[in-house]
């Protein structure tokens, strides 16, 4: 039953694409010259059908669910809701619409079983409307689309039309999602900064968003000073990034112009499958692997190493980057036109001079818009550091304590039992615009380098 | 002046710069190069023609051991420069091309300022011995470029800023300022203008005083213009060897006359 309306609406598409194709055919088989070839004219009317009544139904399905809702509490005897608060009228709505899905709890009363029967018809008729809108829609464009065949009817540039408004609608997804995100976001921030003034926020040097001091005192003060979290996310990218950006550019230098045929075929789809691990076993590696092992060495030179150290995340943090610089530089590198190479080589330039003087600074654009978009992953990292760093925030740059990072508060914020309305909660969504709007600005500082760069060679 | 050169035994006269015998190159399968011998007189200019793919730039590149940054291409046979085999072991492909200079079809200026697309050779080789020896050098080579009035205001603007002819005799002068002893054109007009093209030959032309010029042309007017030898290739092989003179007006081999006549190629 829920499938029949798009069953309904393919076959329309598919005959009316018939349709079309074949009195296009006849007015050519008559000797006549189209203007558009006849399947453009089938597909003028298969999207024309499609486009619309696709919408419709999808719309339709939106919106149903709240109509049938409020046509079911305007059928209820009147005075039933009167003085009752937003709550209890949901839980109403909530049992009506279980009892009409057959889980009925205790005995309820009557009016709320008639209730349950009338959604139910309701609902049957909505269905029924539905698929008859969607036959009648259907049969009219269809038959409109017939209608247009002609032979000077620009059917391709209709389809055309069709086409790009369906591309601009998917390229705007992904912006509408994003502002979306950004709203959502802002309005949550907002919310917290009602209850923890923003300068606590920017300049406190104490996180403890965990302890209510008091029950009327939430937003104790210092409790919510993110400079330690902040300070964590810094030391562990810092880390990363001293790891990543000298091995992924030697590895990129080496690769495009000294490594011999064979190791680049080895080496290149190497760094592929690293770029390909989940981050979550590049976390099993860090505490598994990389921490015992720095607290042994730690042990053995006398150092007091902390067990989650900032070292162990963001060195492992930096393995996973490796590949993303490298690729990055590579193709930076690679994008040097093969004259400058020829011309410096020409001119008795050994390959290390050529790439010393002529390509890695012709490079170096490409190459910093890589590092910069490294910047912002290392930030937005996640799982490594909820796996292999600390959970107290602490104000400390030495990389053997252990410390936090803004993404780890953020999952521990939202674990567990969560109000969205207590400013630890929405801490993690202040936390969370800071991070968008520092990855945000690096991005787009990256961005614009990369293009800048575009420009001398193209 | 009773020892002037007698113009017309000039050449014949001149020592021999380059000497290659039994030439062959291959990529890979491919034969791009049979047996070619040549000898390139010192301080004149030999030009390379040719119909499209017949080994022209190939046969260049075996000069400057350029063809050996590909990995796929082969050289035999012995090429000789000043009586010193250039394939021999103990040779620094580095330090031959130092003396072997290349100017390219495509005006490749690197993405520095002017001064130090013309300084890049001269630094890495260690040739000054400190800035004001560098500027002397690199006014010296803008000017044997013929580009000094042009850009000796702007000597810090980047060499990709200038014009196609302008960046083509910036990559001259780059290519002069290590002091080579030979010089390899691969069509170094094919991306200028007439007036450009005038100016570069007017160039050559000079710089045949104090180098061995080879030039590779697909410009018959070019080659008659500003070389004293041609070498005419076909498919490989190198079909004619001679005079300018000779091999435009009263060419030996059947295939030379109809390719400067126009009818092949
Ligand atoms: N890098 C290369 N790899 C494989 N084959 C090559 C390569 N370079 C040149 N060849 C081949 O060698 C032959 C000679 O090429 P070459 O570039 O020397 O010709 P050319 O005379 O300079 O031609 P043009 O006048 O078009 O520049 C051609 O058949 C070409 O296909
Ligand atoms: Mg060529």
């Amino acid at each position: 039953m829920g499938m029949l309306p798009f069953a309904i609406l393919l076959v329309a598409a598919i005959v009316g694409y018939m349709i079309n194709l074949q009195s296009a055919r006849a007015i050519r088989a008559d000797g006549t010259k189209l203007h558009s070839l006849s399947g453009f004219h089938g597909l003028f009317s298969a999207l024309l059908v499609l486009v619309p009544v696709l919408t419709f139904v999808l719309l339709w399905l939106g919106f149903e669910g709240a109509v049938i809702e409020s046509l079911m509490f305007a059928s209820l005897p009147t005075g039933t809701l009167d003085g009752l608060g937003t709550g209890e009228v949901q839980l109403i709505g909530a049992e009506i619409r279980s009892i009409a899905g057959g889980r009925v709890f205790g005995t309820p009363e009557d009016w709320k079983l008639a209730a349950a029967d009338r959604l139910i018809a309701y609902e049957a008729w909505s269905d029924w409307l539905l698929i008859a809108a969607v036959a009648a829609l259907s049969v009219a464009l269809v038959l409109f689309a017939r209608s247009r065949v002609a032979p000077e009817y620009r059917a391709r540039q209709q389809v055309e039309k069709i086409t790009t408004g369906l591309m601009i609608f998917c390229a705007t997804v992904a912006i509408f999602t994003t502002i979306g995100i950004v709203f959502a976001l802002t309005y949550e921030t907002f919310k917290f900064f009602q209850m923890v003034p923003l300068s606590e926020f920017l300049f406190g040097t104490s996180w403890e968003p965990q302890i209510p001091i008091r029950e009327d005192q939430i937003a104790a003060e210092g409790a919510f000073g993110a400079v330690p979290v902040f300070l964590g996310t810094i030391v562990i990218a810092t880390i990363a990034l001293t790891v990543a950006v000298p091995v992924g550019l030697l590895t990129a230098i080496y690769l495009n112009e000294f490594a011999p045929h064979a190791v680049r075929s080895v080496i290149k789809p190497i760094l592929e499958i690293l770029a390909g691990v989940p981050t979550v076993v590049y976390g099993f590696f860090a505490i598994l692997v990389v921490a015992p092992a720095l607290r042994e060495l730690g042990a053995d030179l006398g150092l007091d190493v902390a067990s989650n150290t900032a070292l162990a995340a963001g060195g492992v943090m930096g393995v996973m980057l490796i590949p993303f610089i490298s690729s990055f530089a590579d193709d930076a590198l690679s994008a040097v036109p093969q004259s400058l190479r020829d011309g410096a080589l020409a001119l008795g330039a050994t390959r290390g001079e050529m790439m010393m003087n002529v390509l890695f600074p012709a490079a170096i654009p490409g190459i910093v818009g890589g590092v910069l978009l490294a910047v912002s992953r290392a930030i937005g990292e996640t799982m490594i550091v909820v796996m292999a760093a600390g959970l107290i925030a602490r104000m400390t740059i030495n990389p053997l304590d252990s410390v936090t990072a803004v993404t780890v508060q953020i999952v521990t914020l939202l674990i567990g039992d969560t109000a969205f309305d207590s400013p630890k909660t929405l801490a993690a969504f202040a936390l969370g615009m800071m991070l968008f709007l520092a990855t945000l600005v690096i991005n787009v500082f990256a961005l614009r380098i990369v293009r800048k760069y575009r420009e001398i060679y193209d | 002046m009773y020892d002037a050169p007698n113009p017309a035994t000039n050449v014949d006269q001149q020592d021999i710069k380059i000497t290659a015998k039994g030439v062959q190159v291959y990529y890979g399968e491919t034969h791009a190069i049979k047996d070619v011998d040549v000898n390139i007189v010192d301080r004149a200019v030999t030009s390379f023609i040719g119909p499209s793919g017949c080994g022209k730039s190939t046969f260049l590149r075996c000069l400057n051991r350029m063809n050996d940054t590909i990995d796929i291409c082969r050289v035999e046979g012995d090429i000789r420069i000043d009586g010193d085999d250039i394939y021999d072991k103990r040779v620094d492909p580095v330090q031959l091309r130092a003396k072997v200079g290349m100017v390219f079809q495509k005006p490749n200026p690197f993405p520095k300022s002017i001064y130090d697309n013309v300084a890049y050779g001269p630094r890495i080789h260690g040739l000054a011995k400190n800035k004001a020896d560098l500027d002397v050098i690199v006014e010296r080579a803008l000017r044997r470029g013929a580009i000094w009035d042009e850009v000796k205001d702007r000597l810090d603007a980047p060499g990709t800023g200038l014009s196609g002819g302008q960046q083509q005799r910036l990559c001259i002068a780059r290519a002069v300022a290590t002091e080579p002893e030979v010089l390899l054109m691969d069509e170094p007009c094919s991306a200028l203008d007439p007036i450009a093209t005038a100016q570069v030959e007017e160039l050559i032309d000079e710089l045949r005083r104090d180098y061995t010029v080879v030039i590779v042309t697909h410009s018959m007017q070019q080659a008659a213009r500003v070389s004293q030898k041609t070498a005419f290739f076909h498919l490989g092989d190198l079909v004619e060897y001679g005079e300018t003179d000779q091999i435009f007006t009263n060419p030996k081999d059947e295939r030379t006359e109809r390719y400067v006549t126009g009818r092949i190629g």
